[in-house]
């Protein structure tokens, strides 16, 4: 049976190396030119947010709620939240009152029944109600937008690589291909400059996104705390709202795991010490001679050293 | 059980008495996890990762019956129910998914260690190979269930994996397609694949529950190996279960724990693939379809057969993958030498550190997106894959002159140096000192 087995395990190796020897060659024979989007494609620039880290919350109330403010004035135009309610939202500080207007005021209403005829109609939101989509669905968003899907944003912080640094850096991304160079003073070539209906923009995973640049100028929307709306501020707020958005519990979650960790590294440390006080004797009551033998009498390092004890 | 001197179980309270005369399950436990079960006396850390995995399928179980409660089924309903409903409106249900989530991640990293303890050991070896098979079949039985898992929140990895997954049936000639349409109830994943994932999703952990009361069945007859790889002589060679063993796991346990409290509490998603917070959509295909981490290693061996020879190339990267594992159900037969223990067995050991280099090369090869060196990279690690199990592990334990064993376990854990004997059937003289002593 093994010498059956070894054939099969030479048949596997023997295969594989050749298909390396043939996959080498072929690569040599041919390579490859890079791709634009390996060149020109950029990680997400550095973004300091109040709920990084492992002690990070949602506190920062005023950056959320201006992002807020510049989702619902700007992003909401096409981008729906489909996975957040409008009771949400206490958790950046706004009260009942301020909640139930925030839904009744919201431009989309939710399809509801005409109580007294029963055909389809709309109603005004309420504070259980998700937020509605901007589109009743997805082929009403893609004709409405150049055929391309804009994505539900609950999550999206989750749903990149880089999380609200990338949507941070995407925000503020967008540039011209025809002057654009990389951090090597590369030009972009021709044949990967966008096609008709994109836009170039070298944080976007293949270079060319769908979406114009939705934050164009500074004071596009205006803060009522007083802080100056540069596109750059618009962008940080709106990242650090869609981190809220992704994951509303990070604070509770990072709130519970500190006296987790304390607890645990607690037990365990009593856990040890138990543990080292049932073994205590044991351990010396290995040495068949019994108790009064100096070896086993030896417990320091030096005195088992003397008596010739290893360990 | 197993040793003459094992204590038998004397209840001391009369309720006890009256229970054990009736249904004798404290005796049972007893015997299987108290006081009298022996246990070699000089296990290292490496023999807590059996209990580890019990603790996590536990957490699994619990965890799982709790988030079923909350998770609808259907292809409409299972991301929002897992993303909205279970993450933002369930008390605690962050809590539960994220613990469920890193506890899978969990699950297989301590089984590895503990596969990997057994492959050092020789702890496959005569008179343990069912406890070996048996602890595969578990193995089988928590990929099956991690893979089911992993679609249950209908993300685009979800959807992509079960594609990709099912799709190895189809390789196969003749019954591969009707197979793969049979096992998805449909062409391409959709509701009947999901609620049949789930109903087996929810099934299979009590199955692996099954098979691990066996694993330690089997394991009980002949009792726990050991470092030395000695058999068990006398009772001075065996510690009861509890208190000794008991007080080892406990504080080891509290201490992975808290390595699992701070991935689960401060980086959830760090093991996760951000694609799968995506609502699968079977019309966009993801750039890069991966699998969880613990699956890279297969998938890269997968990925390794690029060219037809005689069969399709899918075709033997299919088969290669079974027989990854599959063949691990031969390993008894192939290791012959009679030494169970790697710290004996100089040239083995070498090798055996070769297969831990390899296989995390196939993991990180399987992980990351397929370049020409990393294909190059993969192809050369899952032939040596093959080729330690089938080739050199039968030749290592032919030719291999193993150094002196202890001559018993106690030795071992004294000064055993000045008494040494050779292992069984071995008469060549000592070369070098023996590394367990103290």
């Amino acid at each position: 049976m093994r010498f059956i087995l070894g054939f099969i395990g030479s048949v596997f190796a023997a295969i594989l190396l050749f298909s390396m020897i043939s996959n080498l060659a072929t690569y040599y024979g041919n390579k490859p030119a890079p791709l634009a989007s390996d060149v020109f494609h950029k990680e997400p620039k550095e973004l300091h947010l109040a709920s990084d880290g492992p002690f990070g919350n949602f506190k920062n109330q005023a950056q959320l709620q201006r992002g807020f403010q510049v989702y619902s004035e700007v992003c909401s135009a096409c981008h729906s939240l489909k996975l957040v309610s409008f009771r949400d939202l206490k958790g950046i500080g706004y009260n009942d009152a301020e909640i139930k207007k925030i839904a009744s005021d919201w431009k989309t209403q939710v399809p509801s029944i005409n109580p007294d005829t029963g055909e389809a109609s709309t109603r005004k939101a309420l504070p259980s109600d998700n937020f509605p989509p901007p589109f009743a669905n997805e082929v009403a968003a893609r004709a409405a937008n150049n055929n391309a899907l804009p994505p539900d944003l609950s999550l999206i912080t989750k749903a990149r690589e880089g999380g609200a640094a990338y949507v941070y850096s995407l925000l503020t991304g967008w540039a011209d291909p025809d002057t654009y160079r990389n951090e090597h003073g590369e030009r972009l070539p021709a044949d990967a400059k966008p096609p008709q209906g994109l836009h170039f923009n070298p944080y976007f995973a293949n270079l060319n996104i769908a979406m114009p640049p939705p934050l164009t100028t500074d004071g596009q929307v205006s803060y009522a705390d007083g802080t100056k709306p540069t596109v750059d501020q618009m962008a940080k707020d709106v990242a650090a709202f869609l981190a809220w958005t992704a994951e509303p519990n990070l604070g509770n979650r990072h709130a519970a795991g500190v006296p987790v960790i304390v607890f645990l590294l607690i037990a365990a440390v009593l856990a040890y010490l138990a543990y080292q006080q049932i073994w205590h004797d044991a351990k010396r009551s290995v040495r068949v001679t019994g108790a009064l033998d100096p070896k086993n009498q030896a417990k320091s390092r030096r005195a088992k050293a003397k008596q010739g004890v290893a360990g | 059980m197993s040793f003459s001197w094992a204590k038998p179980y004397e209840p001391k309270h009369p309720l006890m008495r009256w229970l054990d005369e009736r249904l004798p399950l404290p005796r049972l436990a007893y015997g299987a996890i108290g006081g009298g079960y022996p246990v070699p006396r000089n296990l290292n850390y490496f023999w807590n990762f059996g209990v580890l995995a019990g603790i996590f399928l536990t957490i699994q179980i619990v965890t799982g019956i709790v988030l079923a409660m909350h998770y609808y089924a259907t292809t409409d309903g299972a991301f929002n129910s897992v993303n909205q409903l279970i993450m933002r409106d369930v008390n605690a249900g962050w809590l539960l998914r994220y613990a469920h989530m890193n506890g899978a991640s969990f699950f297989f990293i301590v089984t590895y260690i503990h596969i990997f303890r057994g492959l050092f050991y020789g702890s496959y070896k005569a008179p343990r190979e069912l406890v070996w098979m048996l602890g595969l079949v578990i193995y089988l039985l928590m990929m099956a269930t991690a893979f089911m898992g992993y679609v249950l929140p209908w993300g685009q990895m979800s959807y992509w994996g079960a594609q990709v997954i099912t799709g190895f049936f189809s390789a196969f000639p003749l019954i591969g397609e009707p197979l793969r349409v049979w096992i998805l109830g449909g062409y391409a994943p959709d509701e009947a694949a999901l609620t049949r994932f789930f109903s087996l999703h929810y099934l299979l952990p009590f199955v692996i529950a099954g098979v691990v009361i066996l694993h330690i069945w089997a394991l009980h007859i002949p009792g726990s190996s050991n470092p030395t790889g000695v058999d068990v002589k006398e009772e001075r060679d065996t510690l009861p279960f509890h208190p000794f063993y008991t007080a080892k796991d406990g504080w080891f346990a509290a201490a992975v724990l808290l390595v699992y409290a701070v991935v689960t509490f401060f980086a959830p998603n760090y093991l996760g693939h951000p694609d799968n917070y995506i609502p699968a959509n079977p019309l966009a295909t993801p750039a890069h379809i991966v699998p969880e981490w613990y699956f890279w290693p297969f998938y890269a061996i997968l990925r390794s057969f690029t060219i037809d020879f005689i069969l399709p190339a899918k075709l033997w990267g299919v088969l290669a993958m079974f027989g990854s594992i599959l063949l691990l159900f031969f390993l008894p037969w192939l290791d012959k030498s009679p030494v169970r223990s790697g710290s004996y067995r100089p040239v083995f050991k070498r090798f055996f550190w070769l297969l831990v280099a390899d296989v995390l090369i196939l993991g990180y090869v399987g992980g990351a997106p397929l370049n020409w060196w990393r294909t190059a990279l993969g192809q050369i690690a899952a032939a040596y894959y093959f080729l330690h199990f089938l080739v050199v592990l039968p030749l290592v334990s032919a030719f291999e002159t193993p150094d002196p064993l202890p001559s018993s376990i106690s030795e071992s854990v004294l000064h055993g140096e000045e008494t040494e004997a050779a292992p069984a059937g071995q008469t060549k003289p000592r070369r070098g000192a023996t590394a367990t002593a103290g």
